[in-house]
């Protein structure tokens, strides 16, 4: 497998200093949006998709896995969260544990299914296991079909946080976000991240040193799908709903085109991409079906000329890695 | 027994489109390393043309069969030469993120201008009315879709495994390098092979029209059990995609049958059953 990235370049503490001083601005920005006029509910949506396209990203970029039923996670966490708060009546840390927990259980049936073929047959295992799952959501019960999961509350976090107040809501999905990217970042900069861009650059190379490269991608599946969950879970608080088309095959493929637009295998990559999908989608709600076109054309033009993605090409100007 | 017969033939039915759709993608896959997701939208535009040239030209079904498949296909030629040519050497999952985004593109338009109802496209008169066999009531038109299917699927055998043209394209498929230097023109041969590949999904398409009726998002989620029946035959054998099209169809017919709530899983679970069982597929090398 090889994307295009520039993660050839070495670790140095040079690099990791530059990607900790982005990271921190990036963190103190999304901190003052409160204090800045900008509507906390749009920040918020596109602070889930950007964590779920991180973890997408995680298979991807440094497992050279393009899983196209990333959705799927995203959907059964964010049922089973909806399910534990609505019907259970539990409190929001256990109903988001409930949801990651979801997602983590499915996540280990379905990796240990589509781990077994690789390249272009993964992508298309992935795909068809999230529509089995879509069908299955549809007749389901609990799942409440086509209205899906309405009206959940938002409780009190922690018996003392009150989600349903805008800022508080807004801080505890930017903590979950913040918490949840720098264990994506610590997991790449691992010597398990090491040994999984070994697999991606060249895989029989890296069995003939000695490593169960199948354990090392069923481990990263396990560990991209229970993060994608946590996003899920987190998104229940902010749309108040679960419903189908987190599941769709569509969802799937905005987490892919988040992904590649910010940059395949870049660390913020993803959070930029996920920021312009959602923003394009708010701005052209109005236009019905154009911004499926438009998301296509996205792609097209991404793949043909601007495979680096946003970030990657920044990275690639100045030789740094971001 | 007469719903068990009648389950059967719609079973046989959506074989025949999954022969059709997933025999062009495994010929598709063998010269381009590229998996077309824009298979389904291009399947649905076959109807869409099919539609068109009946209400617009007045150009009845039959001529259709023929033309659609030519007007897609030249499409498709187009789309390879202008976009797909150029992610030689490329990883294969940029060129499913490139035919993933056609896709969104085609249907996107479509749905634009025709909404998601479904359009009318009539039985052609020749074909309508039925046939009592004594055991079930056979419509004909449903009978010459599926006749029909088999006969394309295996003509389109027989030109890849039997002829000289096909024996070019398999050798191109194994060393491009060493075909081209005899002399064979192997860019043009992909690109020829992309639009036979594209035809065969709009034939498909302009047979599904009376049946299903003419969707802009008819061939979405058709796509993605292709996908599943392309990973449980694998790609390595044109036969095997014939065969294993047409028994999931059945099977899928049966399953309607016996336990209706399962009969859009019954394919997902079979390929989870294969992959569990045999990884490569059941007629596929290891890729």
């Amino acid at each position: 497998m090889t994307v295009v990235t520039d993660d050839t370049l070495p670790v140095t503490p040079r690099a990791m200093r530059d990607e900790m001083v982005v990271f921190v601005v990036m963190a103190l920005l999304l901190a003052a949006v409160p204090f800045s006029g900008i509507y906390p509910f749009f920040v918020m949506q596109a602070l889930c998709f950007a964590l779920l396209a991180c973890a997408f990203n995680l298979l991807i970029g440094y497992g050279g896995l393009l899983s196209f039923g990333h959705a799927m996670f995203l959907g059964t966490a964010g049922y089973c969260s909806a399910h534990a708060l609505k019907v259970w009546g539990l409190p929001p840390e256990l109903g988001i544990l409930v949801g990651v927990a979801g997602a983590f259980v499915l996540s280990i049936v379905t990796g240990y299914v589509s781990i077994r073929r690789q390249g272009i047959y993964f992508s298309m295992i992935t795909l068809a296991l999230s529509q089995l799952l879509y069908f299955i959501y549809l007749q389901a019960p609990f799942t409440h079909g086509e209205d899906g999961i309405q009206g959940i509350p938002q409780g009190r976090m922690f018996g003392v946080l009150d989600l349903s107040k805008p800022t508080i809501l807004y801080y505890v999905v930017l903590t979950g976000f913040l918490g949840g990217f720098l264990l994506i970042y610590r997991i790449i900069n691992s010597p398990f991240g090491e040994v999984l861009k070994a697999i991606r650059e060249n895989e029989p190379r890296a069995i003939s040193l000695g490593y169960r490269t199948d354990q090392y991608k069923f481990l990263a599946f396990v560990l991209s799908g229970t993060l994608a969950g946590f996003a899920g879970s987190l998104k229940v608080f902010v749309a108040q709903n679960a419903s189908l088309t987190d599941v769709h095959w569509s969802m799937s493929g905005e987490v892919v085109l988040m992904t590649l637009v910010g940059g395949l295998g870049t660390i913020f990559g993803p959070v930029v991409g996920a920021f312009v999908i959602i923003a394009m989608q708010q701005y052209l709600a109005s236009f019905g079906q154009w911004v499926t076109v438009i998301q296509g054309a996205i792609f097209v033009i991404c793949v043909l000329t601007f495979r680096r993605g946003v970030v990657g090409e920044i990275a690639h100007y100045f030789r740094r890695s971001l | 027994m007469q719903a068990l017969y009648a389950q059967l033939l719609v079973g046989l039915i959506n074989g025949s489109f999954y022969a059709l759709l997933s025999l062009g993608l495994a010929v598709i896959f063998g010269m381009l390393n590229i998996i077309n997701f824009a298979h389904g939208a291009l399947y649905m535009m076959g109807a869409f043309v099919a539609y068109f040239l009946l209400n617009l030209g007045g150009i009845n079904y039959w001529w259709a069969l023929l033309i659609a498949p030519v007007i897609v296909g030249i499409f498709g030629m187009i789309l390879e030469r202008t976009m797909l040519q150029w992610l030689t050497g490329l990883d294969h999952l940029y060129g499913l993120l490139l035919t993933f985004g056609i896709a969104l593109i085609v249907q996107g338009l479509f749905q634009n201008y025709f909404g998601s109802s479904g359009l009318p496209y009539a039985i052609p008169d020749e074909l309508k009315g039925g046939m009592n066999l004594g055991f079930m009531f056979l419509p004909i038109y449903r009978g010459w879709v599926v006749v029909f299917s088999l006969v394309v699927c295996l003509a389109t055998w027989f030109l890849i495994e039997k002829t000289r043209l096909g024996a070019y394209l398999r050798a191109a498929t194994e060393n491009p390098t060493l075909v081209r230097a005899f002399g064979i023109n192997v860019p043009r041969m992909i690109t020829l092979t992309y639009g036979l590949g594209v035809g065969l999904a709009a034939l498909a398409g302009v047979l599904s029209a009376p049946i299903n009726q003419v969707r802009p998002l008819m061939g979405a989620d058709l796509i993605i059990v292709v996908f599943a029946v392309v990973v449980i035959g694998g790609m390595g054998s044109i036969m095997g995609s014939i065969i294993t099209g047409f028994a999931l169809g059945v099977i899928e017919g049966l399953t309607k049958y016996f336990y209706p709530e399962a009969s859009n899983t019954v394919v997902f679970v079979l390929m989870v059953l294969v992959l569990l069982v045999k990884p490569t597929g059941l007629t596929g090398r290891a890729a």
